[in-house]
């Protein structure tokens, strides 16, 4: 069975300066599913995530060649809109970061700047993004509280919900479990697992039980290339390549 | 004895460097502290005479309007109502602060986030020099050019508190642009890559995170301005006109604690309750900056605090 592919990549090469950081990467996400970019440190495999929404843009040496499309549509084409692009296409980074805000002010912010004003719509986001984050029992009596008072597994799971509240298809997390202990990381995993119905989510990991744990599909990186991406358990019992096979086994990385 | 156990009795040289090098530092520290002692002590000391010793009331003394300390009144009390410079201290003070802060952020704004290069290459050095700039110089072109240029528009000398607030407003627009700047860099980049990747655009990016999170370190710097604006002394005698009188607006003649002060100093003699009066304005002077310092280091603790 053939599923909708909702980001496409074809030759996604991205230079910074004179180096090549991203050598022609091919490769296509589809829908509802868990992909996990696996590979050593400087592969490349955030920089290819950054590019997904165009993070990349604020850094002005970098500059990418390619095609990638979110459902058909270039993202790379001068008309398309960079906040509509990246209301659609949400991302986790590896340290959670959420505002000196409130709780509460952290989950709206994204439906703030849409110029969401009814008090209503904001309560109702923030229960259902919280919940989706599986943190609104926790959270639930101190809303306006500051975020920052928060333990770091527990800010990123707000950091989730506020991505979630914005209501994207895509979620790129990069690293989203590396800075956290391995409690708050095994929940956050659980979350991803229940959040595949709705959403279709690219997770770059150092971690590979992580990736094998939770992704449906693997791709690994090694030095600015995609050496092989298939689904999670063929990469991990019976990889193609013998690059593949020596990461994952350990014998480099 | 044994060699090890007669090293250990006796402190090794490495410590006793540790404690001479404690001491020096300690004895810098008292030698500072010794001095700012000193000085309030020697201000206050003067400074509450004209109340104890020259029997001044308090409230009298904050609160009336006629300022000559060599008359004395109907009833035989000399006239010391500093209100005058009160008013014209706070309200030159005040004013460049409003006119500063706003263009002071704006500036920041552009130096830190629109255009970091242009930033750091040409403005930065532009600001740094008007630091530099001695206040008398400030105090000249304010007298040469603002001045005039109030006369001409608003009619009478030209000198006055609104003469005062342009030339301040120059004086400290530096200072507060370089903190603003200050405070916007120190904040978290990862702030405004959240706020970009939830689909924020880059003028919401700056006024609903960079501005917010800055907003301790703007505060302290426009706090740092007026304590500047609060004791500049020469720049603003050179143009608020010097005359004791409750200014009736911004263009009539005016003065500040600091102008009567440095106009009127040379001219009594210690220990009269002219020098006195005088002293008491000092004393003054001294506790508003304290309360900036103050309000400085509160603004400063709320920002660690979220």
């Amino acid at each position: 069975m053939a599923k909708t592919k909702v980001i496409t990549s074809e030759n996604v090469k991205l230079h910074y300066g004179d180096f090549e950081a991203l050598h022609g990467i091919n490769l296509d996400f589809a829908e509802h599913e868990i992909t996990a970019l696996i590979g050593p440190s400087g592969c490349g495999k955030s920089t290819y995530l950054r590019c997904l929404n165009r993070m990349n843009d604020l850094i002005p040496t970098a500059r990418v060649e390619g095609d990638i499309r979110l459902r058909g549509q270039d993202i790379y084409a001068p008309s398309q809109d960079v906040v509509q692009l990246r209301k659609s296409v949400g991302m986790v980074f590896q340290q959670p970061n959420p505002f000196p805000f409130s709780i509460y002010e952290n989950v709206v912010y994204g439906l703030r700047l849409a110029g969401v004003k009814d008090r209503a719509v904001l309560d109702e986001a923030v229960e259902t993004s919280l919940q989706q984050a599986a943190i609104w029992d926790e959270v639930k009596d101190k809303l306006h509280e500051s975020a920052l008072s928060l333990s770091g597994g527990q800010q990123q799971r707000v950091v989730i919900g506020r991505v979630l509240a914005v209501k994207p298809e895509v979620i790129l997390m990069d690293e989203p479990t590396s800075a956290l202990d391995p409690i708050s990381s095994s929940q956050i995993e659980n979350m991803l697992l229940a959040l595949r119905h709705d959403y279709t989510i690219i997770l770059v990991t150092h971690n590979m039980h992580q990736a094998s744990r939770i992704s449906d599909k693997t791709a690994f990186f090694l030095q600015g290339r995609l050496v092989e991406a298939a689904p999670t358990k063929q990469i991990f019992l019976n990889p193609a390549e013998k690059e593949t096979e020596d990461y994952i086994t350990g014998r480099f990385g | 004895m044994d060699p090890i156990r007669e090293a250990m009795l006796h402190p090794s040289r490495s410590a006793r460097l540790e404690r001479r090098g404690k001491l020096i530092s300690f004895l810098c520290i008292a030698l500072i502290v010794l001095v700012v002692v000193a000085i309030f002590a020697f201000v206050a000391w003067h400074g509450l005479a004209t109340f104890f010793e020259n029997k001044i009331n308090l409230w009298d003394f904050l609160s009336k309007s006629v300022w000559s300390p060599a008359v004395k009144d109907a009833h035989g009390n000399p006239e010391v109502g500093a209100l005058p410079m009160i008013v014209g201290s706070f309200g030159v003070t005040f004013l460049s602060a409003i006119v500063a802060t706003p263009i002071a952020v704006g500036a920041a704004i552009f130096m830190t986030e629109i255009s970091p290069r242009w930033g750091s290459k040409v403005l930065q050095p532009v600001i740094e020099l008007l630091v530099g700039i001695p206040s008398v110089v400030y105090g000249f072109i304010g007298l040469s050019v603002v001045v005039p240029v109030i006369r001409h528009v608003f009619g009478g000398t030209g000198f006055g508190i609104l003469a005062g607030t342009f030339v301040l407003f120059v004086m400290i627009l530096p200072t507060v642009t370089s903190m603003a700047v200050d405070a916007l860099k120190a904040v978290p980049r990862h702030y405004r890559e959240a706020s970009l990747a939830l689909g924020g655009t880059r003028w919401q990016t700056i006024y609903r995170v960079v501005l917010r999170a800055g907003m301790p370190g703007i505060l302290t710097g426009v706090v740092f301005g007026m304590a500047r604006a609060f004791g500049e002394a020469l720049a603003v005698q050179m143009v608020i006109g010097n005359a004791s009188l409750l200014p009736q607006n911004l263009v009539s003649p005016a003065s500040t604690l600091t102008s009567v002060l440095t106009s009127g100093i040379g001219n009594t003699v210690m220990g009269s309750l002219e020098n006195n009066a005088l002293w008491s304005l000092a004393l003054l002077l001294l506790l508003m900056s304290l309360a900036f310092n103050l309000v400085i280091r509160w603004i400063g603790k709320k920002g660690e605090m979220k």
